[in-house]
């Protein structure tokens, strides 16, 4: 089958436009006749299932979470990006377009990209309109930032809580729909498998956790909105239940799963302190517009500070190398994440890591608590020259932007950032890649569609800050409202869709032989075991660098765990009650297997791009190495049973409006 | 360290319920709460028992997931932060502790440590929202402007992340400073202030429906609140619901 993206014809700039003018609209009428189901209530799916049900939808949504307003969203912190130049410094739909093209390292879709810059104006006015609470200045007019990979100010926030927030504002159109009796709300359920009629999506087997039943539910669509998979390398920014399970059963009922070695390896975490660890914090990248990152200069500083001998305040501004600066002077502090995080593990492997495992570099902000203190000072007529002063004022300022960021590191390390430099690394963060969709977010199913994270297509090889919550909140409130009423269009006289039909047997049946298995197998070891034992393979061979070899080797031993986990997991308790070492287990069986295909897709392209980088391909000064004239295509990726032996689809990528150069930050 | 737990254990929503002993050896420092639990759960399972229910998702302090009621305290002996934020540091080698569920009528036992808080969705169906369409088409976001002033205490309202603390260290089980963190934000707002009355009205009712008891100015839920909502929001709820109720 060759991939269909669906792009409309016409200039980039009104191709959305032009594209909404014509499509098949559903009479209020008719929407009343029409079932929606979307699983996943984030960013993109609570967006979603609160503009279908206001259009007069009858929407059902799912989330595993006890209450929608819990999904993973909640926890960004910095920002959301949105072209509407109130800074009035340069920025437009176009620049923003451009930004997120190359900082996606020409390796996303130029049309999608383009209707995302477009449909960013929209968001902030809408969240606002809902009572978002955004950042405000004292005129009273929106306040904004900057983030990596841009030189524009075009990022809205809400202190360190932006995604809560913005979800916060879905939740609450979702509220509204509840209220009207327009969504049902599904919490506590856990989709398992996806039922196709006639090769068309209508319907999901789901669990309900708390009763264990196995529950049938049937709709003219399906909309799979569940998140990142991050989660499978055990140890990553994303929440403990986010998961791949929903994404990878529409991908093994036909769904092509594309790009899924593209990984974002964020640069601001807090560091791995043990192999108790459960997960790692996130410090927002908003940080780095203030903070800026150094090590010691010298190995024997380095090595004083991990044995706890100097302390970071003690070396002079000529002791401490700051790389980023030296590197990039253009974009210094401000370079896109995966440019950030190779430039950390890079002085790290060299030995100049700052804490016991040697595997951190500082994040001071010494020099911003100064220079706000000083204008501070001078603002309200004080003692410039007044080091406690100059200081305490300043601290304020710094306290006001990121103050939730510097009491959760405070809470997890001991330590008080105001007074040391943060200790940073590189953390699994996103995943760029995700089910394929075309111009009109519909999978490879006919009429299962798939949005927010879970999807790949907006953000290439790399996505740059504040581009998640901006895509996840266009792709539900304003693209597939759109999209999905001109497929459902047809679907006005189809009338309910039983759910005692073969179909649903099948995939009932399926998911409860699963469950079957993975709660008699009598084994010896705890699901997490397996999880931790693949995230090691994934981080230690598929993580920031990659070569052949490693990825050879990954895939046999992430075959063999999944061989191991299947003869030895240990489950206990029951199916038919709340089990969450079940869920698990389930979420996991999952991850075993998309692993392998992630480990395939990652040896098969043979450049370095965006977040995916191949030792094999670099440039003399180590940076990644493009191949535009061999792989300038998404990698589509079709399920024959066994993840090693998916088939590869390409959809050529096509860049009519953008130049592919080498991305370049010095 | 080594610690001795004293853990609810509860198989279901009709089960009575009971306090269970466990003994626990190498517990770091470091180690979150909830990882300490990790360890207790992964002895567990590998002897073939079943593990302590607990929620849990974003383990940093946010989504509002987590609870546990530790020593006799809301999500334990810390100020300021969720369980999932609470760090093995904050005990001592040989210490004994007591970990229960959040207790109140409206926060029915699901599991061992795992309530139904649903109860607050509900009172958000009745009036958490402001009833603008998501259609995009609204005016441009700088047209209203907001006294920055107002936007920063509408926005320390909305950092309320529904974890229910504030109930379950309630003597009265009352939900007061959860409902009035949301009446604050919108009521803060000029966008919220067009259904402000209808909104305090229903949102109260909604309250009172769902069993939450009164509120008595006792305080202690501002005390362990991890996101430091204050009363102020009680008072503000009741100043808004008065003059609607006169309206
Ligand atoms: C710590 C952190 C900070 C971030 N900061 C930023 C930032 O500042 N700016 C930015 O733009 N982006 C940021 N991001 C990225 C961004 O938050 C996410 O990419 C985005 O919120 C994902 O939204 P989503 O709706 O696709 O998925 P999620 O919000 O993850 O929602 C997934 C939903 O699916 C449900 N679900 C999952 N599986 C199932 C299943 N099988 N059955 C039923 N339901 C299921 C869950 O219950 C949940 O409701 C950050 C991410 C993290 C982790
Ligand atoms: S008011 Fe505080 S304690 Fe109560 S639910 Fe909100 S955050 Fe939790
Ligand atoms: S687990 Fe999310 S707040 Fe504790």
């Amino acid at each position: 089958m060759s991939l269909d993206n669906k792009i409309p014809q016409g200039p980039i700039d009104t191709k959305w436009t032009d594209y909404k003018d014509h499509i098949n609209l559903v009479n209020p009428a008719n929407k009343r006749n029409i079932d929606v189901i979307v699983v996943g209530t984030g960013l993109a799916g609570g967006s979603a299932a609160a503009t279908l049900a206001e259009l007069g939808y009858n929407v059902k949504a799912f989330c595993y979470q006890d209450s929608p307003r819990r999904a993973h969203s909640i926890a960004a912190q910095g920002g959301i990006n949105a072209a509407k130049n109130y800074q009035g410094d340069g920025d437009s739909i176009y620049r923003l377009f451009y930004d997120t093209v190359k900082g996606g390292d020409y390796r996303a879709r130029e049309a999608n990209v383009h209707r995302l810059a477009e449909v960013s104006v929209n968001i902030i006015d809408q969240c606002v309109a809902q009572g978002v609470p955004l950042a405000r200045e004292y005129g009273g007019l929106l306040d904004n930032r900057s983030f990596g990979g841009t030189q524009v100010s075009r990022t809205f926030y809400a202190k360190g809580q932006t995604g809560q927030q913005l979800l916060l504002g879905a939740y609450s159109a979702m509220n509204r729909q509840i209220g009207r009796g327009k969504i049902k709300m599904y919490n506590r359920h856990e989709m398992l498998d996806v039922v196709l009629v006639g090769g068309k999506a209508r319907g999901i087997i789901a669990r309900n956790l708390i009763t264990g039943e196995l529950e049938r539910h049937s709709a003219h669509a399906v909309v799979i909105a569940t998140g990142g998979y991050g989660n499978v390398f055990f140890l990553s920014t994303n929440a403990m239940g986010s998961n791949v399970t929903a994404a990878w059963k529409i991908h093994k009922k036909g769904a092509y799963f594309a790009n899924p070695c593209y990984t974002q390896i964020h640069p601001t975490c807090i560091p791995v302190t043990g192999d108790h660890q459960s997960k790692l914090t996130l410090m927002s990248e908003s940080l780095r517009n203030d903070g800026r990152i150094w090590v010691p200069a010298k190995l024997e500083d380095a090595q004083a500070i991990r044995e706890g001998k100097k302390k970071p305040t003690d070396l002079a501004e000529a002791d401490r190398d700051y790389y980023l600066e030296r590197r990039y002077p253009s974009f210094g502090n401000l370079v896109p994440r995966d440019v950030a995080s190779r430039a950390a593990k890079e002085r790290c492997d060299a030995g100049f890591g700052v804490n016991a495992t040697g595997e951190a570099v500082y994040l001071d902000f010494a020099a911003a608590i100064d220079r706000y203190g000083k204008e501070q000072a001078r603002i309200h007529h004080l003692d410039e020259n007044d080091a406690k002063l100059v200081y305490d004022l300043g601290q304020k300022v710094v306290e006001n932007k990121y103050g939730n960021l510097f009491q959760m590191y405070y809470k997890i390390v001991d330590e008080d950032p105001y007074t040391t430099p943060m200790m940073i690394y590189p953390a699994v963060h996103y995943t760029m890649g995700g089910v394929w969709v075309d111009y009109n977010l519909m999978t490879t199913i006919e009429g299962c569609y798939c949005i927010g994270e879970a999807n790949f297509s907006d953000h290439g090889a790399n996505r740059l800050g504040a581009s998640a919550l901006m895509q996840g909140l266009a792709d539900g409130y304003f693209v597939l409202p759109y999209t999905i009423g001109n497929y459902l269009a047809d679907d006005i006289r189809t009338g309910k869709i039983p759910t005692d039909t073969p179909e649903f047997d099948e995939a009932e049946k399926n998911v409860k032989s699963l469950i079957d298995h993975l709660m008699s197998n009598n084994g010896s070891h705890s699901v997490d075991y397996f999880h931790k034992k693949l995230g090691k393979v994934m981080w230690n061979n598929v993580g920031m660098a990659r070569n052949a070899k490693g990825l050879t080797e990954a895939m046999d031993e992430i075959a063999a765990i999944r061989e191991d986990f299947y003869k030895n997991v240990k489950v206990s308790g029951t199916a038919n009650s709340f089990n969450q070492e079940l869920e698990k287990a389930l979420r996991v069986a999952d991850f075993l297997e998309l692993g392998e295909l992630f480990a395939k897709d990652a040896l098969h392209r043979e450049e370095s791009c965006g977040g995916h980088f191949r030792e094999e391909h670099q440039t003399a000064e180590g940076e990644a190495q493009r191949d535009d004239a061999n792989f300038a295509y998404v990698a589509a990726w079709e399920y024959k049973g066994n993840p090693r032996e998916a088939v590869l689809h390409k959809e050529d990528l096509v860049y009519e409006n953008i130049k592919m150069v080498t991305r370049s930050y010095k | 360290m080594n610690l001795t737990l004293k853990i609810w254990r509860q198989k279901n929503a009709q089960d009575k319920g009971q306090m269970v002993d466990y003994k626990i050896g190498g517990i770091e420092p470091d180690m979150s709460f909830l990882e300490m639990l990790d360890v207790l759960n992964n002895e567990l399972v590998e002897k073939g028992d079943e593990p302590v229910a607990f929620d849990h998702d974003c383990r940093e302090g946010i989504c509002g997931m987590c609870s546990l009621f530790i020593n006799g305290e809301a999500h334990g002996p810390d100020r300021g932060i969720t369980t999932c934020q609470l760090h093995m540091r904050k005990f001592k080698e040989g210490d004994t502790i007591y970990i229960e569920p959040w207790r109140a009528k409206a926060f029915p036992v699901i599991k061992d440590l795992v309530v139904d808080r649903s109860s607050f969705d509900r009172i958000q169906h009745a009036g958490g929202f402001i009833s603008v369409n998501t259609s995009g088409n609204t005016q441009d976001a700088n047209n209203i402007p907001v006294n920055k002033h107002d936007a920063d205490r509408s926005f320390d309202a909305a950092t309320c992340i529904g974890c229910g603390a504030c109930v379950a260290t309630c003597k009265n089980s009352s939900a007061m400073l959860f409902v009035s963190a949301k009446v604050s934000q919108f009521a803060l707002l000029p966008q919220g202030r067009i259904e402000a009355t209808e909104r305090v009205l229903n949102m109260v009712e909604a309250m009172d429906n769902e069993g939450f008891g009164n509120c008595t100015n006792t305080g202690a839920c501002e005390v362990e609140c991890p996101k430091g909502i204050s009363l102020e929001n009680i008072a503000r709820m009741n100043r808004e619901y008065l003059s609607a109720s006169i309206k």
